[in-house]
């Protein structure tokens, strides 16, 4: 299956083509077929979002996936994230979630909520 | 008898933080940072999504991450700081004003002050957005705030006018939380985001783009209910009988960063091209030991250039604290030319100046295969290559300060077409 | 039973009830929107008209003249903030010098001072006026109100004098039953004596309730564009083009707050209910409003707005009891110069329409004063610090743009006038006036009153009932 996609690496946008055998075009410089192949192979995004917490002071605590996930995988993320509850005190890199939907990254705080 | 400080910095936010740190790095121990709201951090604080401090620690960080690194540097120096406390004015003679509930009003006379109090968004009454005036209609940081800090949505159906960062980000921050995004107008012909963006953001969650659209009405008695986008011809007018609805419980809009100017006035000085200060090579404005950084001088996209040109304003003002800073007469100034929005700084004084001076601008449109000209005095001095330069990344040039003769002229920054042989 | 309802709590409504408050007799006034000043008294140019412009002999001519008069006092006493700038009606072709001459005549009639001013005389007091301006005619007697507040404070005034105010209760219908009327709502039915119908936009649909009327009351929308206070200003007086049959014509004015309108259009509708900009009516009031001050900055434009104007087929003003029943009073048809004429409106009506249908014994109770207001930019640091030692409050800034203190925003909640949502504590405060139009404060604004009305912040409102700011938690 052919795929065009516009690469995200540098301003330059260039408009990418990936044919049936991950032959990439349409890039200016060799970090576009990089991108491509990953992108349409296994393409995985970094989710940001909120979780409720037992604070005082705050109603939500930032909370992120540790690195990438699969892409196909973010609204079961969001499906947990949306259930859980952190409890004070929260360090920046505490491990709200291990393993969030099965996806072997953790769920981390991003910034300290103590009470 | 009115309080004494050598340093007083407005603002503490991540500009406002690498000012009083790189201040204090260059031996100004005196120093006051003064914070509105109630943390230190700034905008950061709601900006929960990753993308900041590529540069400045070669980490993806959020933005909670990435102004806790700053908070820690100011608390490691015990570098002293106020919280919801509002500056409300600032004199000709450098008189800080600042009031909040424990101290009430109060005057500080300070040897050199750094302003770093960020921007504000532009609103729908701004830009008069024909209709009605209904509750729903809110700026996408307003939302952001809503959401990020205060934990609550502000609406199910949403459609967003403006394909600025800041709204394609909350495109998908309200996706991600459930909502439906119908849409997103933007009244250029291209996007005013990053490519990052347009695909993570809008692509992912299959969000329309409407280029060379805009809201052209909105309805709703108390309540939006509805909204009407329009296609737009070259001059930017809407093209009547091309109007497309959409029923719609919240229109975020995301039109425009402006930086927040009210306390020039007061000191005489009048705001530059970017309405901002103007500022030279040291980040000092007209008024001596008077600095400006960050998102109040011009609007950046990349928090880690906004630590960059802070650092420089604190080292300033610390150079300026130990008379290391003297005004002379003989100066460039700066200007924007063809195809160029604005240019910072607008002044560059030779003798000051170091080796290489970092020059700051955005172009007015998206151009391919152009040379960033800069001439002084009529005649090109550096000339850099771009196949695509942007209007949403802010371009940074260094300038050696060795190209810049005689100290006195006119430089010009210019994008020429390269020329076709 | 009560003595007297009034339905409507705009100015106009709003002053009779004050005014009915110094007497021995209970009024209730009926509100159809959730906060006085709601609908025509809250978008409007915000100007004490002099009076030279209405036809001589109307009631327009009588009771501007008056009401002009009697505002300063008014001001003090209700803590209203009040300019007595002057106004400047431009001409800008020596054809219309003359028809200056005629204005002054029209002026003089109605008892208005006026002076001809050369072109050199407008230039020096109008930096900004346009290059080939002719002339113009200077009232010294003009000024700049803040519409929002008077109404709020009247209405408080007479709360505090012992007026009882239901908002959020339009009339559905009124008769008459043997000695008195039945006043309907869809809450209950209330009995008396007297109805004084100060409905606005609305008070021919309550006149028809008693008695087939002969005057219609039209919509005229009238659409402005809000700048930001900056320096160095545009404009020092009100600037007027000449009248027309259309109305005053396009204005640039300043206002009690220091922003500057620019406007109104002035085209009739049919729908009672729209208050929608649109873009060709304001780009025209651009145009018509740059030909007197060329280089308006709408850079520093932060909002656009349109009014109604209740404009009365008979183009005077309808003040009178109705034909059926002298205990049924109409106040209709209060367009321009209504603003300017309500305090002697809210007088004629009770000493002399009032008053010979309902016995009016003085209360010894009665204040007229409102309890001053703190404004903390108008205080010294001293006092400012004073004031923050008892109550520290006052030293939390909630508006940026408008510098406007928690305290300052608590005295107001506290007041015997409900304030409910945030575009109400808009229109008294200030706050969210500025330049980035509640971006700051709105959020903290909207948890202010969550807390102090002991409300969810889902709860709390912007403006009308349906809109609410926040529609769920995230999580």
């Amino acid at each position: 299956m052919a795929y065009d996609l516009i690469c995200i690496v540098c301003p330059n946008g260039c408009h990418l083509h990936v044919d049936d055998n991950f032959n990439v075009t349409g890039n200016r410089c060799p970090r576009g077929p990089v991108y491509a192949k990953q992108e349409v192979t296994n393409p995985t995004r970094v989710v940001t979002s909120t979780v409720k917490i037992n604070s005082k002071v705050f109603r939500v605590l930032p909370v992120k996936t540790k690195v990438a996930v699969p892409k196909k995988n973010i609204f079961d993320v969001m499906n947990v994230i949306e259930k859980t509850v952190a409890k004070v005190p929260v360090h920046i890199g505490d491990v709200i979630v291990c393993n969030v939907a099965g996806t072997g990254v953790d769920l981390v705080a991003t910034r300290d909520i103590l009470e | 008898m009115m309080e004494t400080k050598d340093l007083v910095i407005i603002g503490g936010g991540s500009a406002g933080m690498a000012a009083a740190v790189s201040a204090y790095d260059h031996g100004v121990k005196d120093i006051l940072i003064l914070e509105r709201g109630p943390f230190l951090g700034g905008i950061l604080n709601q900006c929960i999504h990753n993308g900041f401090g590529l540069h400045e620690f070669n980490e993806e960080l959020t933005g909670p991450e990435f102004l806790t690194r700053f908070v820690n540097q100011v608390v490691e120096r015990k570098i002293p700081y106020k919280l919801n406390t509002f500056v409300s004015n600032i004199s000709k003679d450098k008189v800080v004003t600042y009031s909040n509930s424990e101290e009430g009003y109060v005057e500080i006379k300070a040897k050199a002050i750094i302003m770093a109090a960020g921007c504000y968004e532009r609103s729908a009454g701004a830009i008069g957005i024909p209709g009605d005036r209904p509750s729903g209609i809110i700026t996408a940081g307003q939302a952001q705030l809503y959401m990020n800090e205060y934990g609550y949505m502000v609406g199910k159906r949403v459609f967003i006018l403006g394909s600025g960062d800041i709204g394609l980000i909350m495109a998908r921050r309200m996706s991600l939380e459930g909502a439906k995004v119908l849409g997103v107008a933007e009244i250029m012909p291209y996007s005013n985001g990053l490519n990052r963006n347009l695909v993570q953001c809008l692509q992912d969650f299959d969000i329309p783009l409407y280029l060379s659209h805009t809201v052209s009405k909105v309805v709703g008695k108390s309540h939006l209910e509805r909204i009407e986008i329009s296609q737009v011809d070259d001059k930017l007018q809407v093209i009547p009988g091309t109007v497309t609805s959409f029923e719609v419980d919240t229109l975020l809009l995301s039109i425009g960063l402006i930086p927040y100017n009210s306390l020039l006035d007061k000191m005489g000085l009048v705001p530059s091209r970017t309405r901002g200060a103007s500022v030279n090579e040291h980040m000092e404005t007209a008024l001596d030991g008077v600095f400006s950084c960050g998102n109040v001088l011009h609007v950046h996209d990349l928090v880690d250039n906004v630590v960059v040109e802070a650092k420089v304003a604190g080292a300033s003002a610390a150079l300026y604290l130990q008379d290391k800073l003297p005004r002379h007469t003989e100066k460039i100034t700066c200007e924007p030319g063809d195809g160029v929005g604005y240019i910072v700084p607008e002044e560059i004084d030779l003798a000051n100046a170091e080796d290489q001076i970092p020059m700051k601008f955005r172009c007015r449109k998206p151009t391919h295969d152009v040379f960033i000209e800069y001439a002084l005095n009529g005649e090109v001095i550096k000339s850099f290559y771009k196949q695509t330069i942007i209007p949403s990344e802010m371009e940074i040039d260094i300038i050696p300060k060795n190209l810049l003769k005689n100290n006195q002229g006119k430089l010009t920054v210019s994008l020429k077409p390269r020329e076709v042989k | 039973m009560v003595d007297i309802i009034i339905i409507g709590a705009g100015v106009v409504g709003s002053l009779i009830a004050r005014n009915l408050s110094q007497y021995e007799v209970s009024v209730l006034v009926l509100e159809k929107e959730n906060d006085v000043g709601d609908v025509t008294s809250m978008a409007n140019s915000a100007i004490v008209h002099s009076g030279y412009d209405p036809v001589p002999g109307t009631k327009k001519a009588l009771y501007n003249v008056e009401g002009n008069a009697m505002y300063p006092a008014l001001c003090r006493e209700l803590d209203v903030p009040f300019g007595p700038v002057g106004s400047l009606t431009i001409a800008l072709t020596d054809a219309q010098v003359d028809v200056l001459k005629d204005l002054q005549k029209r002026g003089s009639e109605n008892g208005v001072e006026t002076k001809l001013l050369s072109a050199d005389e407008v230039k020096a007091m109008e930096p900004n006026i346009a290059p080939d301006v002719k002339g113009a005619l200077l009232c010294p007697s003009a000024g700049v109100v803040n519409p929002f507040v008077l109404t709020a404070h009247a209405m408080e005034n007479a709360l505090d004098n012992g007026v009882k105010l239901h908002l959020d209760e339009a009339v559905l219908n009124v008769k008459r039953v043997k000695d008195h009327f039945e006043v309907k709502t869809a809450q209950a039915i209330y009995e008396a004596k007297v109805v004084i119908n100060c409905a606005g936009l609305h008070s021919e649909e309550i006149a028809k309730m008693i008695e087939p009327v002969d005057w219609k009351i039209n919509p005229r929308k009238g659409e402005y564009y809000v700048l930001d206070h900056y320096a160095p200003g545009l404009v020092n007086h009100v600037l007027f083009p000449l009248p027309s049959e259309k109305g005053k014509g396009i204005l640039v004015t300043m206002t009690t707050s220091g922003n500057y309108l620019v406007g109104p259009s002035s085209e009739v509708i049919d729908d009672k209910e729209d208050f929608s900009t649109d873009a060709l009516t304001l780009a025209d009031v651009k145009r018509q409003a740059t030909m007197m001050v060329p280089n308006i900055p709408f850079r520093e434009q932060i909002r656009v707005f349109a009014g109604l104007r209740a404009t009365p087929s008979t183009h005077d003003f309808i003040i009178e009891a109705s034909k059926s029943y002298k205990e049924f009073i109409n106040v209709a048809g209060i367009e321009s110069p209504g603003l300017a004429s309500s305090p002697a409106i809210a007088m004629h009506v009770v000493d002399e329409l009032a008053a010979p249908v309902i016995a009016l014994s003085p209360k010894k109770s009665y204040n007229p004063r409102v309890k001053k207001y703190i404004n903390l930019q108008s205080m010294s640091l001293e006092e400012r610090n004073a004031l923050i030692k008892k109550d520290p409050s006052f030293g939390e800034t909630v508006c940026n743009c408008e510098k406007i203190s928690k305290g300052e925003i608590l005295d107001i909640l506290g007041r015997s006038l409900p304030c409910k949502t945030i575009k109400a504590l808009k229109k008294r405060s200030r706050a969210g006036f500025g330049k980035c139009q509640g971006g700051f404060c709105q959020p903290k604004v909207l948890l202010l009153l969550a807390e102090y009305y002991h409300i969810s912040p889902l709860e709390v409102l912007y403006d009308k009932d349906g809109s609410e700011i926040l529609a769920k938690e995230s999580k």
